[in-house]
């Protein structure tokens, strides 16, 4: 039963990072533009946040920091396809690259590096509930923010104005314009705002995850970060299920290790790549239901008066 | 004021040149950074666009690590005429190192006799069929279930990497090799045949050049390259034709694969002699760059990739000679092929200096 709780809490710890990064794929695809560089940004956000977390000892300025690095990737992302109109596929590449050179450059002096002793998390009382304090409340405080965020996100998409001006910009843009809302800037503000979601998610991995640096760490969690956004068909809630189901089979494969099951490590730990496969491939079959979902303009550049 | 005026047509010139203008935004780039470093500047940029070609041996160097990058470059650009985005040649690459490495492991193990040309033509086959095995997992899963191929093609790049970690650390693991992740060394007979006695590079690069050849006629000269490019830029068009898309996209992925895969089984039996965690040095990846920087023109993937090559050979200088990490080389890259991107819109695009009114004007004019 202990057993089960720890897997529960670890499955909800691995799961959050993913669920942040996909909440920022999320609001750049809702805008209709595909950030290819969401790995990219969260290596550098990772070092950003790692070496805050070092000098400072701060989580949450870690996290500002991660944001901040993540946001300004983004910008450089942004205006090189949304003004000059370059591929979205390339630059978010070109991106992705970058941020594995740029972070492992930069991040040098940080290997090996340990922060200093992290403080409990356990909340006084309800921590010492059986079986849910564990799960439930002894987790980092980022843990709870990540549903609160996912509910602000769905609740700002379908509820209030600025959501209904970001999803119209993804899904027509040519009407957005029309109708004399600048485009390209609120694309460029939605793509910000994912870069910042991937910063953030870049810094909880290096600082409460790991904790620590070392390349390229982020170990393709960008990547599935975007194939989490497909998975839940743009839907907030369903990003948080489906980062919570990869968490959980990432944390699986560690356990049954730990128990020393016969089966070499690195083939068990091919399973959350496999298991991406195999959700891309079960969500993808049906081209109708990507279809009705999928901002209608994604990946598309806009040109206004072109 | 400076606005961004359309051409009336693209610009051949801005085609050849943007590469070189990005080429100088890097070095400017990099020379700022090492004084930035407190180095002297054109000391860095000596060790990365000098010394790599001083010398009989820097130069064999480039080829040795040209020859991968053209040979994944090639595919790459294949793939990304036909639109089709694979980006896990590093995962293809790595298919054709454990396919050829296996073989040659094979033979050494066995110790069957076999002659460096008479293994050569085996190593090409071997890293071929692997490399065509991994991207066929992409094709069939885009094909039969519109799978993205972004995604999939990077998950096999993890899945390959962990897959040769397994026959290293386990099953292919040197009995004698205190307990490293290595197979055993490969019998001289397996190694290819090199070009000069004494210098490392290989035939394997004759190879890499006749494909570049041979990708030249396909993608310019014949039908089938013709529908697939339409393919890409046009899928409309090409359906109206009645181009097949299915088949562009398996031809551009088992060609991309193959090429990466017969890359990856070279690097094995090339340089290696063994095969290690460590086969490849990112080239799958560093191949989008030179796929992007070469134009997804052959000759422009075979120039691109001797510059690339470059670029690796300098950080490896940059941090033997200079003490500077060699993580520069991958800040380098980034830098390159995002100044590529930016200089490339001005193949379409004019700047127009001067008021934001009269910019407006002039290109109201024009459209």
């Amino acid at each position: 039963m202990s057993e089960l709780a720890l897997l529960l809490a670890a499955t909800l710890s691995a799961g959050t990072p993913l669920a942040i990064a996909g909440l920022g794929v999320l609001v750049n695809e809702r805008a209709g533009v595909l950030n290819l560089g969401a790995e990219g940004m969260m290596l550098i956000a990772a070092v950003a946040g790692f070496a805050v977390a070092f000098h400072t000892g701060n989580d949450w300025l870690a996290f500002a920091a991660g944001a901040t690095a993540g946001a300004l990737a983004a910008a450089l992302f942004g205006v090189l396809t949304i003004w000059l109109g370059t591929n979205q596929y390339a630059t978010g590449l070109a991106l992705s690259l970058f941020g594995g050179g740029f972070s492992a450059f930069v991040g040098i002096g940080y290997v090996g590096k340990k922060l200093a002793e992290r403080p409990s998390h356990a909340i006084p009382g309800l921590s010492d509930i059986p079986f849910l304090g564990t799960v439930l409340f002894r987790q980092h405080p980022m843990v709870y923010v990540v549903i609160a965020a996912v509910a602000l996100t769905a609740w700002v998409l379908y509820r209030t104005r600025t959501g209904l001006v970001l999803r119209a910009v993804g899904e027509s843009p040519e009407s957005a314009h029309a109708l004399g809302y600048p485009v390209r800037r609120i694309r460029l503000l939605a793509v910000m705002a994912g870069g910042a979601l991937c910063g953030v998610s870049g810094a909880y991995l290096s600082v409460v995850y790991a904790p620590l640096w070392v390349e390229g760490m982020v170990a393709g969690r960008g990547w599935i970060a975007l194939a989490l956004t497909t998975f839940a068909t743009w839907r907030p809630a369903r990003v948080l299920l489906g980062a919570y189901l990869f968490g959980g089979v990432t944390m699986l494969q560690l356990h049954l290790q730990g128990q020393g099951v016969q089966v070499a490590s690195q083939l068990m730990s091919m399973l959350p790549y496999l298991a991406t496969i195999v959700v891309l491939v079960l969500i993808s079959r049906n081209p109708t239901w990507i279809r009705v979902n999928m901002p209608a303009s994604l990946g598309k550049p806009f040109h206004p008066g072109h | 004021m400076i606005a961004l005026e359309p051409r009336p047509e693209p610009s051949r010139t801005m085609a050849w040149l943007s590469p070189v203008i990005a080429l100088v935004i890097t070095v400017v780039v990099a020379a700022t950074l090492f004084v930035a470093l407190g180095r002297d500047p054109v000391a860095g940029l000596r060790v990365f666009l000098w010394e790599p070609l001083n010398g009989a041996r820097a130069l064999s160097e480039v080829a040795l690590k040209s020859t991968p990058l053209v040979l994944c470059a090639l595919g790459l650009a294949l793939c990304f005429r036909a639109n089709v985005w694979n980006i896990g040649a590093e995962g293809q690459f790595l298919l054709g190192a454990i396919a050829g490495g296996g073989l040659a492991l094979w033979f050494t193990a066995n110790q069957i006799p076999i002659g460096r040309w008479g293994f050569f033509p085996l190593a090409i086959v071997a890293g071929a069929a692997g490399g065509m095995l991994w991207a066929a997992i992409v094709a069939l899963l885009r094909d039969r279930f519109n799978a993205s191929e972004i995604l999939v093609s990077l998950m096999l790049v993890y899945v390959a990497n962990l897959l040769l970690s397994w026959l290293v650390f386990g099953p292919w693991k040197d009995p004698k090799g205190f307990n490293f992740p290595q197979t055993m060394s490969f019998a001289s007979g397996t190694n290819l045949p090199r070009i000069v006695t004494g210098l490392r590079m290989h035939w394997g690069l004759v190879v890499a050049l006749v494909a570049a050849v041979a990708m030249w006629l396909f993608v310019f000269r014949t039908f089938a390259g013709y529908q697939l490019q339409v393919g890409g830029l046009a899928p409309a068009a090409a359906r109206y034709a009645g181009f097949s898309s299915r088949r562009a996209l398996w031809t551009a992925l088992l060609a991309s694969g193959g090429l990466a895969g017969v890359a990856g089984a070279f690097e094995a039996v090339g340089p290696m002699g063994q095969l290690t965690p460590h086969v490849s040095t990112g080239y799958g990846f560093t191949a989008i760059i030179v796929a992007f920087v070469g134009r997804l023109h052959p000759l422009g993937c075979v120039l691109g990739a001797v510059l690339l090559s470059m670029f690796l050979i300098g950080g490896e200088l940059a941090q033997s000679r200079l003490g500077l990490p060699s993580a520069l080389t991958g800040v380098f890259q980034g830098v390159l092929l995002f100044s590529l991107l930016a200089c490339d819109t001005l193949i379409g695009h004019r700047l127009r200096f001067g008021t934001r009114a009269s910019a407006g004007a002039a290109a109201r004019g024009v459209t």
